[in-house]
């Protein structure tokens, strides 16, 4: 029985990509009955290559994808590299959760009331330093170069980095690494770089690639930070599917294409770097610089850190400064009233969301616990060894850009009379949220020391037995964890929840981007807040539970 | 026959042979596995437990008191093991751990328990956080444990490495006194002469 | 591919026509059949005064008819005509997953053409005795595509400007003078993103201001020299769009958008289609109370919003119990109530009975509301062939520049 568990995990994995790619990419080749589109043509992608927009849309979702992830990537390395093991860095590892678990779309709300020119940082300096009493007609957010968007990408990204890294780091044991590389005489910086960063980079390759991909396809950040003259491709797509006119939907078919073939085409693209990264890495070993004075690159490192940090923080007390604020005028800092208007207003609507919110995380992280933990316990006791390509399996969706699998997932799902059952929006998300359930488990659970396990044999113990008294209970806490990055991934689904629940299945997220789309920042505020939150108590009931669950067990205690 | 007999134990690594033992451990009596590190000690003992990892394959028979376990799954061959650290499931009690190894049916638990701890000098330690024992008090629970789960035989596994000199010496002798009073045959793996020495029975060199 | 393909065509030629459709001309059948049903109301969920307002709607028809209402709040109407359109795809011709649609212009001219809405049902709803489309044609013709009773009239709504009269204390009333504050102001004045339904209908009303015989947008596009028709209007944006907002390099994405703008004094004039705008929002702390409300001097558009319903609707008749109370002279008034909605009423004053009239007399304008005098002259909508025309080439001409 355990042992057909990975062989599902696989199925639900891979079978809804699949599908969904062939539902989406069909219409791309003209295929579409709805429309009277039955024969097979390339005119969609004449019509797309038609569209002005299409070669600045699709160098600007090239050229925001690989900065971004570039630059998480380097602010992320050159964090861990100048601080890791110090003081500072508990402090990074201490805001670590609440980064992550802000979504996207709150995280972007945040940051775009920030920077604006009528924003927060405006109006702490104005008129006193600035001298302006009207904010400045500067195209700060939704900027043509896109660095709006590539800042909020970045915001959010270098947390989920540096998640993987610091799960992956015990592996190449950096202390003693350093030790040798400080005894030869190399800076700080210097010796992790030549010593440390390769083994780390090639164990978080796939989170990398996966915010790669993530970047390249963005729909939610982008639409709230990126340009819109035009919009990145994935964004378009999404406009198109939504066009009245229904032949459109070919053209957004033959986008979503192009889009699939786009990201393709940068991991690949990307994997060529990181061999001239290696060449050039190679060739620095051998020149044996040792870099001693690497205290500006350290500072640097920790200032890029912080600031990406503080974007979010800050973003989001703005949320709950607008949430209270009555009539709030420029330049004032704070709101000219404050008023708990805005929560009596929308609060109450958005608890009947907040219900169903919970119920599809709680579901979708339930399923993809039960299936994770079968399949880790089946590698256990059958002593399989995971194949290399079921990281690739795992990732896969992560990869696949929303856009290019969605649309054809929703026709699928109805194909199928699966309706708009709250059971199937579950499945979508289990699509998602499986992967990081299972990524963020699956280290703790093969470190765990097996002879606790050998040990339980030994004393006459059942496996079953030993699975539920041992081994579950030493586990609480990467469980917790593990649920709270489900529900938080859950939470925050916004494509998978509109499309597979048809607008029937309200989630919080849903609600909040709709709510948002007449830029009142006040609803913002309160929608973004309570969307934040819903994401937290995950996190929350992972730190607080296992403390009083084992306030005296000193040896459960990290 | 009563012991522990290893029968043609023969063990490969990726299907290289890595080592074969033939030996009979007599109730009672201590056989001691000694050798480097790397040359298959402590994979002996995990094949006699039933916990070999996938990587090695092993022919030959294990038999405890004439029976063969080789097949039986792992709770059910009897086989008491101690290794190196002393592995009290850190989310238990005291009282709790020794209970886990407890046999089903064993009446009035609790008094069971209680005199297992006044027997290793530990009276009243029930209720504690095994973290906040010291090392000798751990392994002695540890010891205990695996005494009460009425195991058949018992296999030390680098057991005592871990504890300085003293300490080391007052264990060897507890762990060997119980042994002998229990009649357990026990084997054991170190890379130390002296638990060799204090055993006093058969030495294998590897 | 090929199973997909077989599939399709299977479902399709199954189908299900056994269903009994209802009979809208038997009210009392309906309301029966009506009661106990949930309508799924797909309704833009962006205004949160048209939100309260729908949710007062369900929570009447729940009270009176047994009708549940749940508001599926869009962010955008098509993504609704998107939903019925993958069901027809899948097959799906009934247990559709929406009831009701707020709906008009190209969608509802997109979902007529593509057989995707149920029908004719409006002119047989009981409260359809109180609308006069000799005296309003715009309740039976949307975008000057006739609605042939698939779709029911609830709100009127007109073009208008906002301003704050303290910073600008006399708005530009012509085009000319737009461009002429434009070029005072620079980055003072901005209109949503086409294709927005907002900013195209902003092209729309500022064609309608530049041409000198405004009748051909009556015809569609295909009909007329669009080029030629057209050209004023590019000149006119030429000369305009580098003296917009953010240098025209960046647009609010919608209408309510522009709010925000305003509030923070990033612009200092706006275009809505809801004549109440200005009220709402100051009522609501969102604009200074300083803001009030104009109009341009030819007249400006006029339309009716319309509910329709999908082909494969669940819920037919309780959709129809609901678009007949939003019929309502106590639903009608209440919408055009500034402290509500503000919505201009669909309904025939000289067709309703004095007391239903009163209500309509009894409401209080708000601070910055225009009177129906005001308001002028209601220009048709032209055919809708010219939104996605000018939409489109406005697209080409500004919305790609990087």
């Amino acid at each position: 029985m355990l042992r057909l568990f990975p062989a599902i995990t696989v199925i639900v994995l891979l079978l809804p990509v699949l599908a969904g790619l062939i539902g989406t990419v069909a219409p791309g080749f003209g295929y579409f009955p709805a429309v009277g589109g039955t024969s097979l043509s390339v005119q969609p992608f004449r019509d797309l290559f038609d569209w002005a927009g299409f070669r600045p849309a699709l160098s600007l979702s090239l050229r925001t994808g690989l900065i971004a992830t570039a630059a998480s990537l380097i602010i992320t390395m050159v964090l861990l590299a100048g601080w890791h093991g110090t003081r500072a860095f508990r402090w990074v590892e201490r805001v670590l959760s609440p980064l992550l678990s802000a979504p996207h779309a709150a995280a972007a709300f945040g940051i775009a009331f920030l920077i604006a020119p009528s924003g927060w940082i405006v109006r702490a300096l104005s008129p006193w330093a600035t001298g302006w009493e009207r904010p400045p007609d500067l195209l700060i957010v939704q900027d043509p170069g896109g660095w709006a968007m590539i800042a909020g990408l970045v915001a959010k990204e270098v947390p989920f980095l540096m998640l993987m890294s610091l799960a992956a780091l015990p592996q190449t044991a950096p202390e003693h690494s350093l030790r040798i590389t400080a005894a030869l005489g190399y800076g700080r910086v210097a010796g992790w770089f030549k010593a440390i960063f390769p083994r780390l980079y090639a164990r978080i390759r796939l989170p990398v690639y996966a915010v790669l991909a993530y970047s390249l396809s963005v729909v939610d950040v982008a639409i709230i930070l990126g340009p819109n003259t035009p919009p990145p491709l994935a964004v378009q797509v999404v406009k198109w599917m939504g066009d009245p006119d229904l032949s459109m939907r070919l053209v957004a078919s033959a986008g979503a294409v192009v889009q699939l073939v786009l990201v393709i085409g940068v991991l690949c693209l990307w994997r060529l770097m990181e061999l001239a990264v290696t060449y050039a890495g190679l060739h620095a070993i051998y020149g044996g610089h040792r870099m001693r004075r690497d205290g500006a690159v350290r500072a640097a490192g920790l200032g890029l850190g912080a600031m990406s940090a503080g974007m979010v923080i800050l973003g989001l007390a703005g949320l709950a400064v607008w949430s209270v604020a009555g009539f709030w005028s420029f330049p004032n800092a704070l709101p000219d009233a404050i008023s708990s208007r805005s929560w009596m207003r929308f609060g109450p609507d958005l608890l009947h969301p907040l219900n169903h919110t919970f119920v599809i995380a709680g579901a979708a992280t339930g399923i993809a616990l039960i299936l994770t933990i079968a399949c880790l316990e089946a590698e256990h006791r059958h002593a399989l060894t995971p194949a290399s390509r079921s990281l690739w399996i795992l990732y896969l969706p992560l990869l696949v850009p929303q856009v290019a699998f969605l649309p054809g997932l929703q026709a699928i799902t109805l194909l199928l009379g699966g309706g708009t059952h709250l059971g199937m929006v579950v499945l979508g998300h289990l699509v998602f949220v499986l992967p990081y359930v299972f990524l963020s488990l699956a280290g703790p659970w093969r470190q765990w020391d097996a002879r606790f396990d050998t040990v339980g044999a030994a004393l006459g113990v059942t496996p079953n037995a030993r699975f539920w008294r041992v081994r579950m209970p030493m586990m609480v806490a990467p469980v917790l964890t593990a649920l709270a990055v489900g529900l938080a991934v859950s939470v925050g689904q916004y494509l998978p929840t509109l499309l597979i629940g048809g607008g029937r299945i309200q989630t919080i997220t849903t609600e909040a981007v709709a709510l948002a789309s007449g830029g009142d920042r006040r609803v913002i505020g309160v929608a973004g807040l309570v969307q934040t939150g819903a994401a937290m108590v995950g996190f929350a009931a992972a730190l607080l539970l296992p403390r009083m669950l084992w306030r005296n067990r000193r040896g459960m205690r990290g | 026959m009563r012991g522990l007999e290893l029968r043609d134990l023969h063990i490969t690594i990726n299907g290289a042979p890595l080592v074969t033992v033939n030996t009979t451990v007599a109730p009672g009596q201590v056989v001691t596995i000694m050798g480097p590190s790397g040359v298959g000690k402590s994979t002996i003992l995990a094949a006699i437990t039933g916990s070999l990892a996938p990587a090695f394959r092993f022919s030959g028979q294990v038999l405890l008191n004439g029976t063969d376990v080789t097949r039986l799954p792992p709770p059910a061959r009897r086989i008491g093991i101690l290794f190196q650290e002393e592995l009290l499931f850190p989310h238990l009690s005291v009282g709790a751990n020794l209970a886990f190894g407890l046999r089903r049916g064993a009446k009035d638990r609790r008094a069971v328990i209680d005199a297992a701890l006044n027997d290793i000098g530990l009276p009243g330690v029930a209720d504690r956080d095994p973290a906040t024992l010291s090392g000798g008090q751990k392994a002695r629970v540890a010891l205990m444990r695996m005494l009460l789960s009425d195991p058949q035989a018992l296999l030390l596994d680098e057991a005592f490495s871990k504890l300085d000199t003293d300490l080391r010496a007052q264990m060897r002798d507890l762990v060997f006194t119980h042994a002998r009073a229990r009649d357990l045959p026990v084997l054991m793996v170190t890379h130390d002469h002296e638990d060799a020495a204090a055993a006093g029975g058969p030495v294998i060199a590897l | 591919m090929k199973v997909l393909a077989a599939s399709l065509a299977a479902t399709a030629l199954i189908g299900t026509t056994a269903l009994a459709e209802p009979t809208p001309a038997d009210w009392d059948s309906i309301l029966s059949a009506a009661e106990g049903q949930t309508v799924y109301w797909n309704a833009w969920g962006g205004s949160t005064v048209t939100n309260d307002f729908i949710a007062w709607a369900g929570d009447q028809v729940a009270e009176r008819y047994g009708v549940t209402v749940e508001h599926v709040k869009l962010s955008d109407t098509a993504d609704a005509v998107s939903r019925v359109l993958a069901e027809k795809t899948a097959g799906q011709d009934d247990q559709g997953a929406i009831d009701l649609i707020w709906i008009n212009g190209a969608n509802f001219a997109s979902m007529k053409e593509n057989g995707l809405l149920f029908g004719p049902w409006a002119s047989d709803l009981p409260n359809w005795a109180y609308v006069n489309p000799v005296e309003n044609p715009a309740v039976v013709g949307d975008f000057t595509v006739p609605t042939d009773g698939l779709e029911s009239p609830w709100a009127m709504a007109q073009v208008v400007y906002y301003y704050d009269t303290a910073r600008l204390p006399s708005p530009p009333t012509t085009p000319a003078a737009f461009a002429e504050f434009a070029a005072a102001n620079p980055g003072r004045f901005t209109f949503p993103q086409p294709p927005d339904f907002l900013g195209t209908t902003y092209l729309k009303q500022t064609l309608y201001d530049l041409l000198d015989d405004p009748s051909v947008l009556q015809k569609p596009v295909a009909d007329v020299d669009y080029p030629a028709v057209s050209q004023v209007l590019w000149d006119y944006l030429d000369d305009l769009t580098p003296n917009l907002w953010r240098a025209g390099r960046a647009y609010p994405q919608n209408g309510p958008r522009q709010i925000q703008l305003m509030a923070d004094g990033e612009i200092d004039v706006a275009i809505s289609f809801n004549p109440n705008i200005a009220s709402n929002a100051i009522e609501n702390g969102e604009l200074p109370d300083t803001v009030r409300t104009f109009v341009t001097d030819n007249g400006t558009i006029g339309n009716a919003s319309f509910v329709a319903i999908p082909y494969n609707a669940t819920a037919k008749e309780g959709a129809m119990v609901l678009a007949n109370f939003l019929l309502s002279p106590e639903a009608q008034a209440r919408a055009q109530n500034p402290a509500v909605l503000g919505y201009g009423t669909v309904l025939s004053m000289d067709a309703l009975s004095p007391e239903d009239r009163a209500l309509f007399d009894a409401i209080d304008l708000g601070v910055a509301t225009l009177t129906p005098a005001e308001l002028g002259t209601t220009l048709a909508e032209p055919h809708p062939s010219w939104a996605t025309a000018l939409a489109e080439d406005w697209v080409k001409r500004y919305g790609v520049t990087q």
